[in-house]
């Protein structure tokens, strides 16, 4: 199929951006959305043009690496796959493809579709672990009984990528999903209730300083994110950090 | 306890808590003014009582104004916030995709509730007061049913009030129910007190908007 591109170029943090147009022909149903990159530069190394940077790293919905800002979507029109996994089935022969870099002032544009997440990683060091002594003397995790349901739950908390979706689809780009996800997968578990007022005061206060918005429970998180990381988790980090507060 | 207010969470608790009292308020608004549709001697009672008791006049009624101010002051701050958190904006976004129009235009449909609480202001609390404090009329326990209909003669009037009744039920669709989830509420009852609250979404404005037209359609004839 032939499509009609339109993807921001941007030379670098300090430049400032266009959308630029490119026409791509022979794209097949079954490349991944990525793959029809690599053939568009392919088409521009040849030529002797810049090709199209864009993040990507295990190309199989793994990683949370790949990005991109797809008709308007985070990881495009379908839904609980990452752009890597998103098939060029989904467009049509002439369609036109917008393809922009996740936008939120805490993921600065490093280079046309490349951002800088590391705020995400600020977030984490703030209180996103355990405190376990390594000395050794390491208990066995599996050693401490915990419930089936809250085990389940914990893992589904942990499937968050962190590939920040969540952020480029909220309209008020708020990080509150994948924060709560990573409040969450540790708040369920024992070995996460010891430490558990300081990690949810540091990481929502590492989250507002990074810059990210207010969530005002618009929901588009949890539709676009594509581990299917529910609205169940920011509940319990409001409630995880209300009671954090009362109790100072 | 500070930290709370400097919070992304704590703002969003502030308004879900200023947004509930204000749901509270609606209903007993609601409840009141439907009695001058089905049994206006009650409706001049429970007008004068609300007019006249110190408690409602110099306690309640302040604390419902300063819940209206910071409600709105707060949509404000956070509207603001978020904008400015995009940083640069999409050439194309697709909001429709994942979130309802309700929840993505609270601003708009909270600033006309807020431009109609400036008309209801000047129509019947300007109006009290001048009563009572400026022109010191004796106090009438009769008056209110005739003057509330009096008011619904224009067309016009009724028309901006049931428009801004639509716009209150948009608002009301989106943040009544979201409180809960800004609470912590998010368990097994949520899609009950989902449902529940949308209803009232629905239910309330259109009350209001049936008093509205109700008494413009009929008139006190002497
Ligand atoms: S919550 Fe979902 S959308 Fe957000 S970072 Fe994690 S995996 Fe990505
Ligand atoms: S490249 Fe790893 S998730 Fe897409």
């Amino acid at each position: 199929m032939k499509l009609f591109l339109k993807i921001w170029r941007q030379k670098d943090a300090s430049t400032k951006g266009q959308m630029v147009d490119y026409t791509l022909d022979g794209v097949e149903g079954d490349m991944s959305f990525l793959e029809m990159l690599d053939i568009l530069n392919e088409d521009l190394i040849n030529k002797g043009e810049e090709p199209v940077e864009f993040d990507h790293d295990c190309r199989e919905g793994i990683c949370g690496t790949c990005s991109l800002q797809i008709n308007g979507e985070p990881h495009g029109p379908d839904r609980l796959v990452t752009t890597c996994q998103l098939h060029m089935r989904k467009f049509n022969d002439g369609d036109t493809i917008v393809i922009e870099p996740f936008r939120a002032k805490a993921f600065p544009v490093i280079k046309d579709l490349i951002v800088d997440r590391s705020s995400f990683d600020r977030i984490q060091q703030a209180g996103g672990y355990i405190s376990v002594n390594t000395s050794g003397n390491t208990v066995d995790a599996n050693a401490i009984p915990i419930e089936k349901h809250a085990a389940d739950s914990a893992m589904d908390s942990a499937t968050c990528i962190g590939c920040g979706a969540c952020v480029a689809a909220c309209k008020n780009a708020s990080a509150m999903l994948f924060t709560s996800a990573k409040v969450s997968q540790f708040a369920q578990l024992p070995q996460g209730r010891v430490e558990a007022t300081d990690r949810v005061m540091n990481m929502v206060r590492q989250m507002d300083l990074e810059g990210f918005g207010n969530c005002t429970n618009t929901g588009a998180c949890e539709v676009e994110c594509p581990k299917g990381i529910s609205l169940e988790n920011i509940a319990r980090m409001n409630r995880e950090y209300l009671a954090a507060s009362v109790k100072g | 306890m500070s930290g709370l207010i400097k919070s992304s969470i704590a703002r969003k608790l502030v308004m879900a808590l200023s947004g509930l009292f204000l749901v509270v308020f609606l209903t007993q608004h609601f409840v009141i003014n439907f009695t001058s549709v089905i049994a206006p001697e009650t409706f001049n009672q429970w007008s004068h009582f609300m007019g006249y008791n110190p408690l409602v006049q110099f306690v309640l009624q302040p604390i419902l104004i300063a819940g209206v101010v910071i409600h709105f002051v707060m949509g404000f701050i956070l509207e603001a916030q978020n904008k400015s958190a995009r940083g640069v904006s999409y050439v194309k976004y697709n909001g429709g995709a994942n979130a309802s129009w309700m929840s993505r235009n609270m601003i708009y449909t909270g600033l006309v509730v807020l431009a109609f609480l400036g008309l209801h202001f000047y129509d019947f609390w300007v109006h009290e007061m001048a009563y009572k404090y400026v022109e010191v009329k004796a106090e009438d326990p009769t008056r209110y049913h005739a003057e509330t209909v009096e008011k619904f003669a224009p067309i016009w009037r009724t028309l901006l009030y049931v428009v801004s009744f639509v716009l209150l039920s948009l608002h009301l669709w989106h943040g009544f129910a979201s409180s809960f989830q800004s609470m912590g509420v998010n368990n097994k009852y949520s899609p009950v007190i989902q449902k529940i609250a949308k209803i009232f979404a629905v239910v309330i404005p259109l009350g209001f908007a049936f008093i509205a037209i109700y008494h413009h359609l009929n008139p006190i004839t002497h």
